[in-house]
Order: structure tokens, then C-alpha cells, then sequence
């Protein structure tokens, strides 16, 4: 099949950005999209050309590293897919695709398809875990779980962190993939003596790092491939109100030390070659 | 150079004890002024450096994505082995510690697999109090499955997830410890290079992947918990970052590489579908406890699966292994899929894959059923094949999917470097020669968790590490030598990709050294090897520069080590003249076609030595010693 396609080119995060045409003849309908994708780099650097830059690593869906806009889809037509599952056989001969990073300020650009989600750890850092001393932990039939709750743990706890929810809301808001481990770990009665605090400090973070506020307009869930409920959301925002109103807010803990975005280090290499 | 594997002497069920109480300890003041650097962030990675910066030791810990929750542990499905004899089927310690034993095909150090198998419960436990959301009962306990190699049913699992469930738990206490300060987080950094002073393993020196500034950093202590190198047959199941050059690094500057010709294939993979294949999928070995593995019993038997009568599928496994049937592990599996398709039964095109047919359990458990157990696995399976198992079999061929070898650690998991840990699939120590399923995930965390923490502390404890900064000698030599691997890579200015070139690599190791070798398939990739390896640093073309955002410039440094590392693969195939797990010489078999062992000469670990590109390494010896298992013909019939 042949397929032409407008791809976002950014050197770096300084840069602009453009977009660029390329168009491939002969591709197969059981290549992977970003299959395809590699046949457009082989052919390019063939030329001596710059390859196109794009996250990926387990190319099966589950580690969560590749995702970009293919006309303006986060992960494309396919529904509960990463782009790297999607297949070619789902677009049509001489089909124009349009592929782009994830937009939003809280995800800066760092080249092409390449984008800086560091924001998410962070929002995970402040609060995303059971506190648990490696060897300190009850026989694990201790706590016995009610299967449906444990179901629906395992339901939230499937996000893998792409990113696709906030590139694909209105208002960049990280709610779907904050409420998914607040909800995750909330199920769980392990998971209760910080539930409240969690809550908190979790979405706390994911304002400092310049997410938007949830509409619930639920483009979210729509294009999440690890199909995560916008339930999750309401579970969260109960979770926060239910800590303001207790006044548990007022247990959060302040955190010590996190990471500098992985976008910071551009910057500072730039201001160090200047300097030199 | 005779091996130490300082084993602590005593009965094997209370080595781990004892040693922990031998252990030093350091002064819980004085860890924060003990700097632990862990390259790599999957199940041994990540939960070493959350243990060891929860123990209050300063951890710098690296990984080349963009988040440590990536790495490839993540892409496990079916689960973790645990000896909690929840099933009351006569599960325990010791069965577990045999089966690993057995199931490594004899070639493993009894007293690691032993406190492999000892603190495969207290994994658990740690993972049910970090939340892992594993698989319930209705009466709300922890449900079990089977996996290949046991006749009991010990598998934990999450869905067909539970590598990502269990790595998103150890990403988390991870995480934790990077909010208290204990842990400093470094992604999007690659390890180009180990920094030796003193013959002490002292630091590494880094690639900023993102604009490309290479440093370096000093510490008391490396661990390299990197992931094993499979991509060196270009296809396996592993994902397309993972890569051996870190433990390459590692092994140039000293450290032994144990046993690299233990590859593991994997039975249940979906077939290549075209030459721009990227990377191959697995499928979850836990589908076959309810699939059955089938080909048409004539060859060219051309009908589609639905119009071949019973009479005429050869349920192969389940014929030749009537007690594992088609729960035979994996290597045992893998050849005889090989062997039915080379008789021209395979089906699919090129007829190089043979069936996994749900339709009985369909039946006999109903759709609703069948999909709880593995209906995210008949999606992924859907998704690119663009066929359903519920309708059709699943077509399935085996792929390079795990090492077994990796660099050589003693009990402690420290290498032969003093200094450098090495842990999970990066070293070589508890699966032998052939792996079992759920042990991968078992063994990461295993190390992670509850071994490394201790080992580390004692190493630093018992002292006489010197202090350094990055102005030592040896850190800016380590430099230089990287800028001047990159400057090469860069300066080539041929014509084919990275990728192009590593295929060609690929292609010679899968038919050289793969699922059967033979003594002259491995003197021919001895002796091509090379060439391509010379074509490599001829043709190769590298755009770009070293100071920016370089996606080929990190697949060539990668792609380098391998044309490195193959050929020790191959040394190593050609040396062990037997056959055993992952390892099958096609000239040393039994009158029915099993992988035929020489314990009498064989019984060792091989532990190779780099002298240098194209020069011949030397072979190290660790003798094996069974005093608690009895050798015996590993026999799943």
C-alpha cells in the first residue's frame, strides 16, 4: 500500500518545528506502524538524511514508551492500542497521516515525535506507593482481598504511563493517570493508611506540574489503551474531597528531593556550551 | 585463574542464615556516606536500589528510557514462581529448588537456586504489602496457576501482566525513595563504560541521551542489573533498547562472561511475518496449561485447521511426553516444534508454525472463563495477526527470548571484580542452562530485594575502598576511550544503517548457533563473524552528531558490542561438547532425539575471559558440585 505522511520535525526543544512530507510506496498491511516507520529511517539515512526521532522499546504494548498523534489521535484509530499494536491493515491505500507529539505544556518537546514525560514520575514520587520495608511485609495470605476488589485494583493498575490521556485532553489535565493509582492502591486495603494523604499530595503534584484541571469531557478514556475508566477520576476527586473535608490533608508530607526534567538538561548543556 | 564461588559452608538449608549472620554491617550513621551506583531498573534493578536507598546507603540509579517503570521486566505476562504450597499439592522449598535444578538441566550452583527457592516466599509477601494486585480467589486468597517443568501449581500472577504489576511495585517503593532523597533517578542515561581502579569496580561513565554530554560518576560499589542479550539474534522477544552493552563494558575491563551460549528460545511465539519484522511477540507459556499444541499429522497437509480431523493432528506433545505434555518446558518444547516443521508439518506461510488450539478448554471452560484467564492475550494476539483464537488456533513458532549466561558472580552476586554486582538476567547464576517459566520475575526480585541489599552492605563493610573523585586517571582514561568509540562510529560515513547491519548478524547467529548447532555450524560462524564485524565498521552509516538527541548513534554503540559478543557465544557452543537446555548440539543427542549431557567432563560453568577484539578469550572453569541433588537424565515423559 502507499501511504504519505506529515511528520512533526523539531531538532530540539528550542526549535520551532516544522512539519515534512514523506511518502512510502510498497508498504505491507501486516507491518506494525512503527514498522513502518523504520522503513522511512532505513530509507533516509540511506540518504544521509536525518532519521525521524520517536520513542519505543517493548513494541508490544505494555511498557508504555512509544505514542505520538496520527491525525490527531493519541495512538491512532485502533482503540485499546499503543501505536506500536497498531497495524497497517487498519489504514486504507493512499491514506495522509498527520503524526505528532503529545501536546501539552507539562510534556515538552525534546526532538520529533520525542517528548519529556518526567512530570508523571514525579506526580508517583509524591505519593503513588504502599510505604512497605523490603522484608518486613506479613505472610501474604494475611490480608485476604475480596476478588472484586482485587479485580478492579488490577483494572486501574494496568495504566502504563504513555501519556496518551493528557495529550488527549482539552485541558491537559493528568487526571486519568494520577486517579488510576490513587484508585489502584485505594482498592486495596493495604493500601488504606495512605489513602487520603495520597490523594492529596498526588494531585497536588500534577497542578505544580502545570496539568490542567479535570472537565471530565472524557477524551481520556476514549483513547486509552490500557482501558482505564474515567471512574477512576471520581474515585480520586471523592478520595480529595473526603482528605479536605477530614482535615487529612493537613498530614501531608512535604517532599525532600525530586528529579529535574529530562527537558532541563538541554537547556543547561545549551547554556554550558555557550559559556565555553 | 581458579573461580571462588564462595559458597558458606554447612547444610544447604541454612547457608543463607548463616552468611547473613557473618555478614558485616555498616553503621547506620555512616550509609549515606557510602555512594551505590545500580545501572538498569527492571525487577533486580529497581528493587536493589529502592532496598539499598531504603537502607539509607546513597543510591545513584540509571536507565536509558525515559522513565524507570519501562524497563523490560515490564513486558513479562504469565507470573512468579513462589514455593508457598498454597495448593496443598505437595509444593515446598525444596521441590522448588529440584524443579529449578532439573529444569536448568543440571548446569546450575545448587546453594544460589537454593536461596533462590528459600526467599522465593518472602517475594510475596513483599509484593502483596506494596499492593501488587495479584490474581484472587473468591474467598479473597492468593490463586495459583501451573507453568511448564512442575507438577504443582506455584505460579502467582496478574492478570497476563504480572511483570508489569510486579515492576510497577518495585518502580514505586523506587519512587519513594527518590521523593525521600536516598535515591537520585538518571533516565535517559546509557552506561558506555565501567571505571576500574585498583582492580576495583569504582564507577561508570554515562551518555546524556539527551544532549548527548558524556560523564562520569564514582561510587563504593557498581551493580549492573541490565537485562540479558538476546538482541544479538537481531529478532527474540526482547525489547528494542535492550542491549549488552553494559555488561560488554563490564567484561572488556575484566569481568568473567559465564555460560553465554545458554539461549533460551521460547516455545510459544507469534511467527515472523515479513523481513521488515521489528521484534517478535511472545505468548504467554501459561496458555499452554489450556491449549494444545497440534500440526497435521502429513506433511503439506494444506487444509485449514477447523477442516482436519482429530485423526489426522498429531498432538506432538502430549505424544511424546504423556506426563508434562504440553506443559514440557521450554526448550524441550521449542525443539520438537522445530523438528515437526523441518518434517514439512509446519503450518502457516513458509510453514514455520504450528498450532495452539483453545477449542477443547472453549468447551469445557466456556468463553467467559477462558477470557478472564487470558483474554488480554487473545487480544494482543488479534491485534497483530488480525485473527481471533476464539475461531482459529493460534499460530505459534519459537523465538530467542532469554539468557541464561551473563557475567559470572560469585554467591554474593559480585563478579570476579571486587566491587561489581551483577544481578537478574544480567548475570548467570540460577537458571543453568535453561530457564523455567515464572522464574525470571522470581530471580529479579529475589536479588533485588533480599540478596543484593545484604551483599552490598558487606562488601562496603568490610572496607578498604579508597577514596576517588572523577579527576582519577582511570575515570578521565574510561572517558577518552568512549569519545573515541563514538568519534569512530560517527567518522564511518558508509551507506547501511545500524539496523540493516545487525540483521545480517542476526540472520548467521539464528542459523549458526540457535535452536540446534552442530560443530561445523559454529566454526562457520566463527569465521564469518568477523567479516561482518569488519563490514560493520566499513559500511556503517551514523547521521547526525554525538552532542544531540542520537537514536542510531546509541543502536550503532549497541549493535558494536554485539559483533563482540557473538562470537564469544559461539566459543562457547563450540567448547561444550554436550548437549543441555538451551544449548542442543545436534551431535550429542540420545537414540530418541534428547539433549544428551556429559556430566563426567561438562559439569562446570564456563567463564571466558576477554583478551581482545578477534583474539580467542580464555576459558575460566567454575566446577559444579551436586551434593544434594542426585545427576539424573532430565526426562519429562
Amino acid at each position: 500500500m502507499r501511504i504519505s505522511l506529515d511528520i512533526w520535525r523539531q531538532k530540539n526543544p528550542r526549535d520551532p518545528g516544522h512539519f515534512e512530507r514523506h511518502e512510502l510506496a510498497d508498504i505491507s498491511e501486516h507491518m506494525s506502524f512503527l514498522e513502518m516507520l523504520d522503513v522511512l529511517n532505513q530509507r533516509l539515512v540511506t540518504e544521509g538524511k536525518d532519521p525521524v526521532a520517536f520513542d519505543s522499546d517493548c513494541r508490544e504494548g505494555i511498557c508504555g514508551m512509544c505514542g505520538f498523534l496520527i491525525n490527531g489521535e493519541a495512538h491512532g484509530p485502533l482503540r485499546n492500542a499503543t501505536v506500536c499494536q497498531t497495524h497497517m491493515r487498519h489504514f486504507k491505500d493512499g491514506d495522509n497521516l498527520r503524526l505528532e507529539p503529545w501536546r501539552a505544556a507539562a510534556f515538552p518537546v525534546l526532538r520529533d515525535l520525542i517528548v519529556d514525560r518526567s512530570a508523571l514520575d514525579r506526580i508517583v514520587a509524591a505519593g503513588g506507593y504502599i510505604a512497605t520495608r523490603a522484608g518486613s511485609a506479613a505472610e501474604a495470605n494475611a490480608i485476604l482481598v475480596p476478588k472484586p476488589d482485587a479485580d478492579k485494583a488490577m483494572e486501574a493498575a494496568a495504566c502504563i504511563g504513555c501519556g496518551a490521556c493528557v495529550a488527549s485532553c482539552p485541558n491537559a489535565a493528568a487526571a486519568l493517570f494520577t486517579g488510576a493509582k490513587v484508585s489502584h492502591l485505594g482498592y486495596l486495603p493495604q493500601g488504606q493508611p495512605e489513602r487520603m494523604a495520597r490523594a492529596i499530595s498526588m494531585t497536588n503534584q500534577a497542578h505544580a506540574e502545570g496539568f490542567g484541571h479535570c472537565t471530565t469531557i472524557g477524551e481520556c478514556e476514549a483513547v486509552c489503551p490500557a482501558g482505564i475508566k474515567l471512574e477512576v477520576i471520581s474515585r480520586m476527586n471523592k478520595d480529595v474531597i473526603k482528605a479536605t473535608m477530614t482535615g487529612r490533608a493537613a498530614d501531608v508530607q512535604p517532599i525532600a528531593a525530586l528529579p529535574p526534567s529530562t527537558v532541563t538538561r538541554f537547556f543547561e548543556s545549551e547554556k554550558v556550551a555557550k559559556e565555553s | 585463574m581458579p573461580l571462588d564461588a564462595k559458597v558458606p559452608s554447612g547444610p544447604i538449608e541454612s547457608k543463607w542464615q548463616k552468611h547473613k549472620f557473618d555478614m558485616k554491617l555498616v553503621n547506620p550513621a555512616n550509609k549515606r556516606k557510602h555512594r551505590v551506583i545500580v545501572v538498569g531498573t527492571g525487577l533486580a534493578g529497581g528493587a536493589a536500589a529502592a532496598s539499598l536507598g531504603e537502607l539509607g546507603f546513597e543510591v545513584l540509579n540509571f536507565c536509558f528510557q525515559d522513565t524507570p517503570r519501562r524497563a523490560h521486566s515490564i513486558a513479562a505476562q504469565g507470573g512468579i514462581n513462589a514455593a508457598k504450597s498454597y495448593q496443598n499439592d505437595g509444593d515446598s522449598v525444596q521441590r522448588l529448588f529440584y524443579d529449578t535444578i532439573k529444569g536448568g538441566d543440571f548446569r546450575a550452583r545448587e546453594a544460589n537456586v537454593y536461596r533462590l527457592a528459600e526467599v522465593s516466599v518472602n517475594i510475596i509477601d513483599q509484593c502483596v504489602a506494596q499492593g501488587v494486585p495479584f490474581a484472587r480467589e473468591y474467598g479473597g486468597a492468593l490463586a495459583n496457576r501451573s507453568f511448564g517443568g512442575a507438577l504443582v501449581s506455584r505460579t502467582f500472577y496478574a492478570r497476563g501482566q504480572t511483570g508489569q504489576q510486579l515492576l510497577l511495585g518495585a518502580y514505586q517503593a523506587l519512587q519513594r525513595q527518590v521523593a525521600a532523597g536516598t535515591v537520585k533517578q538518571f533516565v535517559r542515561y546509557e552506561m558506555l563504560d565501567l571505571i576500574v581502579v585498583e582492580g576495583r569496580a569504582r564507577g561508570i561513565v554515562v551518555r546524556d541521551l539527551v544532549n548527548g554530554a558524556v560523564s562520569s560518576y564514582v561510587a563504593d560499589v557498581v551493580v549492573l542489573a541490565t537485562g540479558g542479550y538476546g538482541n544479538v539474534f537481531y529478532l527474540s522477544t526482547n525489547a528494542k533498547g535492550s542491549n549488552a552493552t553494559a555488561i560488554w563494558r563490564a567484561h572488556r575491563k575484566g569481568a568473567f562472561f559465564a555460560n553465554p551460549c545458554y539461549t533460551q528460545i521460547h516455545p510459544t511465539c507469534i511467527p515472523k511475518s515479513g523481513d521488515y519484522q521489528s521484534k517478535l511477540t511472545l505468548m504467554s507459556e501459561s496458555l499452554r496449561n489450556d491449549g494444545r499444541v497440534w500440526v497435521p499429522k502429513s506433511p503439506g497437509d494444506k487444509r485449514a485447521p477447523d477442516q482436519i480431523p482429530e485423526s489426522d493432528r498429531d498432538y506432538y506433545l502430549e505424544r511424546i511426553y504423556p506426563t508434562y505434555g504440553n506443559l514440557a518446558p521450554r526448550d524441550v518444547s521449542s525443539r520438537q516444534a522445530k523438528n515437526v516443521c523441518d518434517e514439512g508439518r509446519g503450518v502457516g506461510p513458509g510453514g514455520l508454525g504450528v498450532y495452539l488450539d483453545f477449542r477443547d478448554a472453549f468447551k469445557r471452560l466456556g468463553r467467559k472463563v477462558m477470557d478472564e484467564r487470558y483474554g488480554n492475550l487473545f487480544e494482543m494476539y488479534e491485534r497483530i495477526t488480525g485473527e481471533d483464537p476464539h475461531d482459529v488456533p493460534m499460530r505459534i513458532y519459537p523465538a530467542v527470548h532469554y539468557t541464561m549466561g551473563g557475567l559470572w558472580v560469585d554467591y554474593n552476586l559480585m563478579s570476579n571484580l571486587p566491587g561489581l554486582f551483577v544481578g537478574g538476567e544480567a548475570n548467570f547464576s540460577d537458571h543453568g542452562a535453561n530457564r523455567l517459566g515464572a522464574s525470571a520475575l522470581m530471580q529479579g526480585l529475589s536479588d533485588g530485594y533480599f540478596v543484593l541489599p545484604y551483599t552490598v552492605g558487606d562488601y562496603i563493610a568490610r572496607g578498604g575502598i579508597a577514596k576517588i573523585d572523577t579527576s582519577h586517571p582511570a575515570v578521565k582514561d574510561a572517558e577518552r576511550e568512549v569519545n573515541e568509540r563514538t568519534k569512530r562510529l560517527l567518522s564511518i560515513g558508509g551507506t547501511k544503517s545500524p539496523d540493516q547491519l545487525h540483521r545480517e548478524l542476526g540472520n548467521v547467529m539464528w542459523t549458526d548457533c540457535g535452536m540446534a548447532r552442530s560443530k561445523d555450524s559454529l566454526t562457520h560462524a566463527l569465521s564469518v563473524i568477523p567479516e561482518l564485524r569488519e563490514k560493520f565498521y566499513k559500511e556503517l552509516r551514523v547521521t547526525g552528531t554525538g552532542s544531540e538527541l542520537n537514536q542510531q548513534l546509541e543502536a550503532a554503540g549497541r549493535i558494536a558490542d554485539y559483533f563482540e559478543l557473538a562470537e564469544l557465544i559461539c566459543y562457547d557452543a563450540l567448547q561444550r561438547n554436550e548437549s543441555c537446555g538451551g544449548h542442543f548440539r545436534v551431535e550429542y543427542q540420545t537414540s530418541d532425539g534428547e539433549a544428551q549431557r556429559n556430566d563426567a567432563e561438562y559439569a562446570y560453568a564456563a567463564a571466558w575471559e576477554w583478551k581482545g577484539v578477534g583474539e580467542t578469550p580464555i576459558l575460566n572453569k567454575e566446577p559444579l558440585v551436586f551434593e544434594n541433588i542426585h545427576l539424573a537424565q532430565r526426562s519429562y515423559k
